[in-house]
């Protein structure tokens, strides 16, 4: 304590001062700046993800795809389908398949996030294909239009996904899932490389931007409150009919009962 | 006499000298009419119908039935700068704009739903009791042209506010009107004043739903109520009470209590349901563009038979003359239906020359007592459950992991071959409650209590019914079937001669009854056995 008491004084205390700040809060910078800079690899980290890919994907995936996802009889060949397709597919528990039904449903992923990124990587390297994308990436909340969104659902996805995004049947026990509760960059990748049933929704279809609008539409929808009370699942006229039939009806026959019982 | 009294009694002399009402008051406010919960189900349709007028009146004033296109420019964000119909527009601002708006909507709606719901509901009351029995007949006709009526002006009410979910209904709508041979185009261009969906449609249904209609159902309910005061409400059988007579409480004050308060009964569920409920979300189903089509389009219940008559329908078509028929429209969307609604509103006068029966009748059948009615009556339901069922096929599908080409040809298969299936179920079991009721009057009750007689055995005493009981387990008439009169007298082949055979056969199958036990064999009983 002398010492501050001492030099605070000192004609130089003030631009030392100064220069120990501007010190400190470069170095805070720098070091989040490297933080950052570890995200994208350097060459010899994405080889090695790439090899750690490759050991994921010889046990866990090459039993159907082909040991070098060239594709055999059950899965199909995954050249070329980028690590958007990946990401979609892993991390929504889609891939690996646990039955082989109708559809492959989504399920609680199998790989964590480190996993899906070695498998990506790994795919990515086969072939060019779209690149996976992360929810930061995606500034829907900035770049999206929520009415033009609406409008971009109803015009290419409402005929399967259902009005309200809450999924429709197709033929044959497929189905289009239901679009709720789905992470930003998962809708996205999906747009981008149209899994099973889906079509393709390439970037010259709807623009990265009217992407960015159909998410926040799907966001808005997933967490507008409940307007006008319980929403009943939100599907329209069949949950409606039967609550006004077992609720309502029921409720006034209950009070029928009642007023023309004989009093005991 | 108080002053009070007085001076009540001075303004009713008043009243009375100048109208004669008191006369006519005290006829009418004595009127008894019989106590049971089903009498109250036409009375659940009229307080709604009430509802109805009230909250739609509401609706009407900020309500623009208008086809303009306009810039949403409302408070609900995710539509704003949108195109879109005026009518949507103007139903999003009742929506979120109106103090009370969403409010008087969803009761508008939930009231709709449960109208028709309890119309149905005392359908089947009438249907079930033989309520339709001489002399009542033209009420059941005015009553399956009210429930026609109802459908009718509950689609055109979901149509209204022009979302992609109604606007999807409508586009259905005409197609069945379209597949009307011959003339189909034309009448759809009539309806629509040119191509759909066109620009006057919503001001046309507009006039049809708040003007025509209502105007209608008004002048057929009071029809339908007028008969019913004149012809005397139907009554349950049981001691005391005959053809001639009605057994139960006056108007006043039982019914006004009675009526008046299950009024606000039923306006006070609505409320609730408005209140708790969401119903048909339009905001969240966007502005109707023809181009544009959600999976899951479903029509509020009442129409869902017809939505899944049409799902079922296979692809088949007919080409005559230059002419296409879409049969796989006509025959689901036209032909079943007109065939169910004739079908209906003919039924008490097939049934009554199937029976051979023109006798009045008041005191209504247990449903048992009817076999071959309840049977029909099973069935119809049956029919009309499959195509509920298909008419949600896409949603079962999705929420039960089922195929939804599965359900369609459960529903092809099943809505032939589950019908008759029903009908002989339902008969065997009317049967067997009779064999039952046969049973109790001539057995008694069985008590599970035993006794053990001196000499060993061991006997389960049954409990003789109370003689109240045991009339109406027996008070219904058994009449014998018709017998077909295939020649006259003198020996000659009668030319109707197939008529009567058939008649003969229907007969006899709805006369099909386990015999009610009669005086002689109770008596039989007493001197034996036991």
């Amino acid at each position: 304590m002398r010492f501050i008491s001492k030099y605070r004084r000192h004609r130089f205390a003030a631009p030392l001062l100064l220069l120990g700040a501007l010190f400190l809060a470069g170095l805070t910078y720098s070091a989040a700046q490297a933080v950052t800079r570890q995200a994208t690899l350097s060459q010899s980290d994405k080889a090695t993800l790439i090899a750690e890919g490759k050991e994921i994907f010889a046990r866990g995936c090459s039993s159907c795809h082909g040991i070098n996802a060239e594709g055999a009889g059950i899965g199909p060949s995954l050249v070329g389908v980028g690590a958007a397709s990946v990401d979609f597919q892993v991390a929504t528990g889609r891939m690996p398949v646990a039955d082989m039904s109708q559809q492959i449903a989504r399920k609680t992923p199998v790989y964590d996030d480190q996993e899906v990124a070695a498998l990506a990587a790994y795919v990515a390297s086969l072939a060019p294909g779209p690149a996976a994308v992360t929810n930061e990436e995606l500034a829907w909340e900035r770049d999206g239009n929520t009415a033009e969104g609406g409008e971009l659902f109803r015009n290419n996805c409402s005929m399967c996904h259902n009005l309200a995004g809450q999924g429709g049947a197709l033929t044959q026990g497929k189905y289009a899932p239901t679009v709720m509760g789905v992470e930003p960059r998962h809708i996205y990748e999906a747009m981008l490389t149209g899994p099973q049933a889906m079509p393709v929704f390439s970037e010259t279809i709807l623009t990265p931007q009217e992407k960015l609008s159909v998410i926040k539409w799907i966001k808005h929808a997933e967490n507008e409150p409940a307007l006008g009370g319980a929403a009943l699942g939100r599907v329209g006229p069949v949950t409606e009919g039967l609550l006004a039939w077992v609720l309502g009806l029921g409720l006034l026959i209950g009070v029928a009962v009642w007023l023309t019982s004989k009093a005991r | 006499m108080s002053a009070r009294e007085r001076v009540v009694g001075q303004v009713a002399n008043y009243v009375d000298e100048r109208t004669g009402a008191a006369k006519w008051l005290k006829k009418t406010l004595t009127k008894v009419f019989p106590d049971h919960w089903s009498f109250m189900l036409g009375e659940i349709v009229l307080y709604s119908f009430v509802i109805l007028l009230l909250s739609g009146t509401f609706l009407t004033f900020w309500y623009d039935p208008s086809m303009k296109e306009v810039e949403y420019e409302g408070s609900y964000q995710p539509l704003s700068g949108l195109k879109m119909s005026a009518a949507y527009a103007s139903t999003l601002h009742i929506s979120f704009d109106v103090r009370g708006g969403l409010l008087m909507r969803q009761i508008h709606h939930w009231s709709a739903l449960i109208f028709m719901a309890a119309m149905v509901a005392h359908l089947m009351r009438i249907f079930f009791t033989g309520a339709f029995r001489k002399p009542r007949e033209f009420n059941w006709i005015i009553g399956v042209g009210l429930l026609t009526l109802g459908i009718l002006e509950g689609f055109l009410g979901y149509s209204l506010p022009d979302d992609l979910l109604s606007g999807t209904g409508i586009r259905i709508a005409e197609a069945i009107v379209q597949a009307v041979p011959v003339v189909g185009s034309y009448l759809s261009f009539l309806i629509f004043g040119g191509a759909f969906p066109g620009e006057m449609f919503i001001q046309r249904i507009y006039v049809v739903h708040i003007l025509l209609l209502p105007g209608i159902f008004l002048a057929l309910i009071t029809v339908h109520l007028m008969l019913v005061w004149y012809q005397k409400h139907t009554q349950y059988p049981g001691p005391g009470r005959t053809e001639k007579n009605v057994v139960g409480y006056p108007l006043m004050p039982v019914y006004m209590a009675k009526a008046g308060g299950f009024f606000f009964i039923v306006f006070g569920v609505t409320a609730f349901l408005g209140a708790v409920a969401s119903i048909n979300p339009i905001w969240i189903y966007g502005p109707y563009n023809p181009g544009q089509i959600g999976a899951g389009s479903q029509p509020d219940w009442y129409m869902g038979w017809l939505d899944g008559l049409v799902r079922m329908a296979p692809p088949i078509e007919a080409y005559i003359f230059g002419y296409t028929l879409s049969l796989n429209i006509m025959i689901p969307g036209l032909i079943i239906p007109g065939i169910i609604f004739t079908g209906m509103a003919l039924y008490p006068f097939i049934e009554s020359w199937i029976t051979g029966d023109k006798r009045e009748h008041h005191l209504l059948d247990r449903p048992r007592n009817a076999p071959n009615r309840t049977a029909l009556g099973a069935m119809s339901l049956t029919f009309m459950l499959v195509t509920l069922i298909n008419g949600g096929n896409d949603l079962l599908a999705t929420h039960f992991d089922l195929s939804i080409n599965q359900i369609m040809w459960f529903s092809r298969i099943g809505i032939i071959v589950l019908p008759p299936l029903a009908f002989v179920i339902t008969k065997r079991i009317c049967l067997s409650l009779q064999r039952a009721d046969r049973e109790l009057v001539l057995h008694g009750k069985e008590t599970g209590r035993l006794v053990m007689l001196p000499h060993g055995e061991f006997i389960e005493v049954h409990e003789q019914l109370s003689p109240e009981r045991a009339y109406l387990l027996t008070q219904h008439e058994q009449l014998p079937a018709l017998q077909a009169n295939l020649t006259d007298e003198s020996g000659v082949r009668n030319p109707k001669s197939l008529r009567a055979k058939v008649r003969a056969r229907l007969s006899r199958s709805h006369a099909e009854q386990i015999a009610k036990p009669a005086a002689s064999d109770l008596k039989e009983l007493e001197s034996g056995q036991h």
